[in-house]
């Protein structure tokens, strides 16, 4: 039985198709998930974003307990802003990736994905113990609910006195929406600019009917878990349990710049990490565009054209709205470089151009 | 809730079929509660016109956002005509399943007998949902 988010009768209201997804029951879409994608590039889309976990790691070392938790340097991270990290394994192995916020001198916010929060809130516990820090997982609390889209400020703008222009990317402040106390963050999964609100369970579906309506003029959609995917997809953004996995290390993952070896003291994952940040890498993530009009998806075989020799693996894959072609991300090993590539579909080998990530940038 | 016609035929694939009783050509679709389930039909490769389908094999598939279905023929024929314009234009599948978004004719060879009424097509609809 999946657990519902604190806008669930909001969704059912607006005839959303639900769907299980890591243990929640989400919005997969509301209408047409093209038109929620194409409102997101050229207005705004409103997400619930409830199933995200809330971990709140405060005290005098809390800080501390983060650089050695996690991969990043996040004592260094000043207050009000946020920063992409990952949690490893002692391996190097990929265990979640995260947003951390520093709301205070003494106090973060740490947003771990739906499928791993529980176990990163026990390993943030057991890798804190020996400190002077308190793991606290609030997700229960917490709804979040995000606008995203060119129109973002201007919708948000109308419901909140807090300075939007002022607040960049990466950063997180304490203010009031429509009467109603919000984390604003200026961050987001989907290649546009945009907000991330972090609202008291309770305050969500009011917030949500205000942001609705003041969205009204501005093209607002809500948007479902399906443009989410090929929004995030198209801006080359890993999803973890796609891209990211406990058998990848950072490096791998082409994301080894999260890494800060020479940060000081020492992290869980250091000593596998540092033997591997110097190896070149033998296989690398690599953005794909279909010639033909089927989709490459996840698990799909990556084959030489010229011979069908398996040289890599399709991580995610969809039809792009964006570019009206079939789009994916895969692993291929690096010495295909230049090759002609086809993504096995169903026994036909398709041909596909091998492109650098990302697909799609905002102008 | 989705419609489902009185006047069509079904199967368990969601497929609706058109003038079984109007002669020895019927038209194929997919349902409206097919459709819903897929969402945005981006793609949908169907068989050339004079192939021979036989009845449960596949012989075309249906690109969505999330998936890919097979389309499979609901009877034994020949293949007389292939919808250009929903090939074209895919999204018709979704916007009107039973009209526009038509996707074959067959020239029906051997008896229809699994095919399912509206009324047995909707029980089965009620179960899966």
């Amino acid at each position: 039985m999946s657990r519902p988010t604190p806008l669930r009768e909001v969704h059912e209201s607006l005839g959303a198709t639900l769907t299980d997804f890591a243990g929640w029951l989400m919005p997969l879409r509301y209408g047409s998930e093209s038109a929620e994608h194409r409102a997101v590039r050229e207005a705004a889309g409103l997400f619930d974003l409830s199933h995200m976990g809330e971990i709140f790691v405060t005290g005098p070392q809390a800080g501390a307990a983060l650089d050695h938790a996690l991969v990043g340097h996040i004592s260094a991270v000043a207050v009000g802003r946020a920063r992409y990290t990952m949690i490893c394994a002692p391996d190097g192995g990929v265990l979640d990736d995260l947003i951390v916020y520093r709301l205070a001198e003494e106090e973060y916010l740490v947003v771990a994905n739906a499928g791993n929060y529980l176990m990163v809130a026990r390993e943030l516990t057991e890798r804190a113990r020996d400190l002077d820090a308190l793991v606290e997982d609030r997700s229960d609390r917490y709804a979040l609910i995000a606008v995203q889209g060119p129109r973002a400020q201007e919708i948000l703008g109308t419901l909140t006195d807090a300075d939007l222009p002022g607040l960049k990317y990466y950063a997180g402040l304490p203010a009031t929406v429509s009467g109603r106390s919000a984390l604003i963050a200026r961050t987001g999964y989907t290649g546009e600019d945009g907000f991330e609100l972090f609202v008291a369970a309770e305050d969500a579906a009011p917030l949500w009917a205000d942001l609705a309506k003041a969205g009204e003029g501005y093209g607002l959609k809500p948007a479902g878990l399906s443009a989410r995917d090929t929004l995030r997809l198209e801006a080359g953004m890993p999803l973890y349990g796609n891209e990211l996995s406990t058998a990848l290390t950072p490096y791998e993952a082409g994301l080894g710049r999260v890494v800060k070896l020479d940060k000081p003291g020492d992290f869980v994952g250091r000593a596998a990490l540092a033997e591997c940040a110097g190896i070149p890498v033998t296989r690398r993530l690599v953005g794909l565009i279909a010639k033909g009009r089927r989709v490459p998806r996840h698990g799909y075989a990556v084959v030489r054209q010229a011979d069908g020799v398996i040289v890599g693996e399709v991580t995610s894959g969809a039809p792009s709205p964006s570019l009206g072609r079939p789009i994916a991300m895969a692993y291929v090993e690096a010495a295909s470089a230049g090759e002609e590539l086809a993504v096995d579909i169903r026994g036909g080998h398709e041909p596909v151009e091998v492109i650098d990530l990302p697909f799609y940038k905002r102008s | 809730m989705s419609s489902i016609p009185d006047n069509l035929s079904y199967t368990k694939e969601h497929e609706w079929v058109a003038g079984l009783d109007d002669g020895d050509e019927i038209v194929v679709g997919i349902t409206a509660f097919a459709a819903e389930a897929l969402g945005d039909v981006v793609f949908v490769q169907l068989p050339e016109a004079g192939a021979e389908v036989s009845v449960g094999e596949p012989c075309g598939e249906v690109e969505s956002t999330k998936s890919v279905s097979d389309i499979y023929a609901p009877v034994t024929g020949t293949i007389t005509e292939v919808n250009q314009v929903v090939s074209d234009d895919p999204s018709l599948v979704n916007t009107d399943p039973f009209g526009d978004g038509w996707l074959f004719k067959i020239r029906v060879e051997a008896d229809a007998d699994d095919l399912l009424s509206a009324a047995e097509y909707a029980k089965l609809t009620e179960s899966e949902s």
